[in-house]
Formats: structure tokens, sequence, C-alpha cells
């Protein structure tokens, strides 16, 4: 929706994957000033870079960077994740710690790097700076052979509450939401169902993708523009009293 | 912003506090919204003529099955079709449980939980057929509460027919799912706002409970929830269907 984010300074991480690209169009249609960053530096975004965001000097560089092009950040959206499909009994500490690494870390470390910038942000816009942090459906519900990621996008859920109440507390101005999107066609989906068909849980992608489908009441995956639109809608003023809540986009895959 | 240009809607509750707001808001977006609520047109006269001629209005009981026929037949003489349904009209419950009498809890369930039931049912068929004109599909929008999600003593009733309204909401959205209708069903659970309603039954301490228990520090103004209502509405949310969203300034995040 045109201008509702006029002037607007975002960041979006994971930019290069589906949902990130879609947000990184969404938001600059509505007129913001868009960030763009992945572990390759995608096309797209007013300003492109590459980075871990695992990395805590990888998040100083990026801070700096804003703060000398721009001063201030309005939006933040912590997209970039990975998923990992194993059983508990064959996954790995190490893989298990990746997941967490670049799911949730990411979150803590950039609220860390990006905090006065996303104060300065809130200081001029009366319905505050933004914090969108992806979590899934599956930080709501389980499923199998999806432990470590099941348990990164709980953590999102809740540290993202954690995350607006003390900023509201300390009157900072900044809101945080977590948005969690059903199945999504994306790369990342893509790899999932490849993973099922490996694992022997569907005998062969096609099968796969309809038992996802079957999932979801309006019989469908949702597309990435779909996701990206509720980004944007919280990044908006049109939610300046949502604070520590959750937008499920999920076609109705945790209403049954 | 004309996200809801050529869509009509109906709103109950829609004269005063968050029905009103969301009216506004819908009107701006270039909607056309039929506006019911208890007062008769003559009450409502200037109000109406305060929002110019793509509002209409019709007098209903959300509550009272009799009354429905007549509105979906003023609905369809005046603009012909339906695209958003906005179950608003709410009333409050309050008081002890062991003071409450089955009257008093049953005059709470007919209208917030009765009214948000025959809502539906009667605007269904219009509804599944505003849906195929857009691409995400007709709206219905159930306006619960943080009531809705947890408890409050001394609200007993409000409480149960809040709840009742978020998996009311969930249940529909699964049936018009199923049945392949295209229309999207959603909660909105907003947390203190500055209504009529609210002020008119909360004394001094219980306004600064309110400011207090919210992260935010404030109560909501009735557009920060007509926002919200206003996307579930587009299809910037067509693939959000069975959903509570939350609109609380953090109160339910602690």
């Amino acid at each position: 929706m045109a201008g509702q984010l006029d002037g607007a300074i975002a960041l979006v991480t994971g930019a290069g994957g589906g949902i990130g690209g879609a947000t990184v169009i969404a938001l600059r249609e509505a007129g913001a000033t868009v960030i763009a960053t992945d572990l390759e530096a995608p096309a797209g975004g007013d300003l492109n870079r590459a980075q871990d965001v695992t990395s805590e000097a990888g998040w100083a560089d990026v801070a700096r960077a804003i703060e000398e092009r721009y001063g201030r950040l309005d939006c933040l959206v912590n997209n970039a994740g990975i998923a990992t499909v194993a059983s508990i009994e064959e996954e790995t500490l190490a893989s298990w710690r990746r997941v967490q690494a670049v799911n949730v870390e990411s979150m803590l470390l950039s609220l860390q790097a990006l905090l006065p910038l996303l104060k300065a942000g809130g200081e001029i816009r009366p319905s505050g700076a933004s914090v969108v942090n992806i979590s899934s459906v599956g930080g709501i519900g389980g499923a199998p052979l999806m432990a470590s990621y099941c348990a990164s996008k709980g953590a999102v859920r809740l540290f993202s509450k954690s995350a607006a109440c003390e900023f509201a507390a300390l009157k900072y101005n900044i809101r945080v939401n977590s948005v969690h999107p059903g199945g999504i066609q994306t790369g990342m989906m893509d790899e999932i169902v490849g993973r099922y068909v490996e694992l022997g849980v569907a005998p062969d992608e096609r099968t796969a993708r309809a038992g996802v489908d079957a999932q979801h009441p309006l019989g469908r995956w949702g597309r990435p523009e779909e996701i990206a639109g509720g980004i944007v809608y919280l990044c908006s003023p049109a939610a300046s009293f949502m604070t520590g809540s959750e937008l499920v986009i999920d076609g109705g895959f945790t209403a049954h | 912003m004309n996200r809801l240009q050529g869509r009509v809607a109906l709103v109950t509750g829609g004269l005063q506090g968050i029905g009103r707001a969301i009216v506004e808001r819908f009107l701006a977006e270039g909607a056309s919204v039929m506006l019911a609520d208890l007062p008769s047109p003559d009450e409502a006269a200037d109000a109406l003529a305060a929002l110019g001629d793509k509002a209409g209005y019709v007098r209903l009981d959300v509550g009272d099955e009799a009354g429905w026929p007549a509105a979906i037949a003023a609905i369809r003489e005046r603009f012909g079709r339906l695209d958003i349904l906005v179950a608003n009209a709410g009333i409050d419950g309050t008081g002890r449980v062991q003071d409450m009498t089955l009257a008093a809890w049953h005059r709470t369930m007919r209208v917030n939980v009765d009214g948000v039931f025959l809502a539906t049912r009667h605007c269904a068929d219009l509804l599944s057929e505003g849906g195929r004109d857009w691409r995400g599909g007709a709206s219905i929008v159930n306006i619960s509460s943080i009531m809705g999600l947890v408890g409050i003593a001394q609200v007993s009733a409000y409480n149960a027919s809040k709840g009742a309204v978020r998996l009311f909401t969930k249940s529909i959205a699964l049936e018009f799912a199923a049945a392949k209708a295209p229309v999207r069903v959603n909660s909105v659970h907003p947390g203190f706002v500055e209504t009529p309603l609210l002020i008119g039954s909360s004394d001094q301490a219980a306004l600064d409970f309110y400011t207090a228990a919210t992260p935010l520090g404030r109560m909501a103004q009735p557009p920060e929830i007509a926002a919200v209502v206003a996307f579930l509405a587009s299809d910037d949310a067509s693939y959000v269907t069975g959903a509570e969203l939350v609109v609380d300034g953090g109160y339910t995040a602690q």
C-alpha cells in the first residue's frame, strides 16, 4: 500500500530468500528505503550488503553503514533463518547449535547492534520504530523431524515478547512483534520437502507437497508476498498499538 | 489509500467507539458501509449525515434473530452485495460470579456470542458471493478482546463470551475453507481502548490499572483498532484465516 512507510529506513536480513525478497519489494513499494542483506549480497535493496547474522562483527559493520548513511533505523525485519530436518536421535549438537545461532542468536545480536539507531527512529516516529521477527507456525506447534527448527522458532516467539515488554518499560518507543508464516512457496520449503523424501517420510516430492497442502485449510501454500503484506503492516503506523503480539499468516494451519 | 474500493461492509455496533472508528476507516479506504446499531434511524440521523452518502444505517439488535432478515434485505437493496462483516457489537458482563443472575449472564451472551453467530449465519451467502471478486476473498472480522485470551476477576460473563468468539471464529474459518468458500475469518483482540463502553464502566482506579498494566503505558485510541480490522479486510491479509490479531500494547505479552 503506497505511502504508509514514506521516508522510513528499513533493514531486511535474509533478503536473498523468498520471503525476504518479497519483503524488500513490498517495503519499497510502501515508500521505505531498504537495506537488504544476506550471506551473499542480494539485489533489490537501496543498499545491498553481504552479512552473516551469526557474527557480532558483521552486525557492527551493518550498524555502522546504516549510521553513516541514514543516522537511524525505523524498521528491522529479522528474517534470516535456516531449517534442518532430522530426527532427534540423528540430529547432531553442531547442527542444533547452528540452527539456534542463525535463527535466535542473530536476533539478540541485531538488537544489541541496532538499539541506538532504533531508538533514534522511535524518537521521530509517533507509532514507534518496529522490529519484526520472523518465527513460524513451527514456533506455535510441533512437527516430527523439526525439533531444532521448532525450538528456535519458539524462542523467537518469546524473545520477541520479552523485548517488547522491556523496550516498553524503558520507554524506547520501539515495538516488537513476531510473524508466523505457514507453508510458503520458498527455497526453504523446497529443501524441507526434499528432505522428507530423502528420509522416507514421503515416497516422492508430489506426495510430500500434497501432505503439506492438506495441512492448510485454505488448501494451498502461501505466497511470499502474503507474508510481506503482514510485515509491512506491522512496520506501518496502523500497528501503533501492537507490541509483543504474534501475526499468524498460515492459511488456517494453526486454527485446527 | 483505496484498498477497499468497491467493497461493501457491515459493521455492527457501528455508531460509537471501536465500531465507529472502523466505519470511518473503511469509508476512508473507499468502501461503502452499512452500520447496524440499536438506536432508531431518527436517533442515528445526525451521526449518519456526518459520514456521507456511502454510509447506510439499519436498526438491529444483533442478538435477536427476528431482525436479521430485514437487515440483510436492507443491505441487498441499498448496496447489492457484501464483502466484509465486522461483528463488533458487544456489551460488558461484570460482577462477582456468586452475585450474577442467569438473566444477566444471558444478556452478555446474547449480544456478544449469539450476535456474532447470527451475523455469520445470516451474512454467509452474500459474503460467499462477494468474496469471488477479490483476490483475498470476503472477510469476517469478529471483535473479541484480551479478555478472550486471559482472565480478570469479576468479569466472568465477559471473559466467557469473548473466549467463545475466539474459538467460534476458528471453527467457521475452517468451515468456509473446507467448503472452498472464498471467505476468511479472524478475530481481533483489543486491549484497553478509550471508548464510551469502557470509560463509562470504569472508575479512576480502574483507568489507572489499565494504563499501569499495559507495557505501552496508555490505552488505545479506537482508530488503532480500526487499522487492524482494515488490514484483515483487505487483500494484504489474503493468507490470514483462523488467526487472532492481538492489539493490546503488550498486555498479554507479559
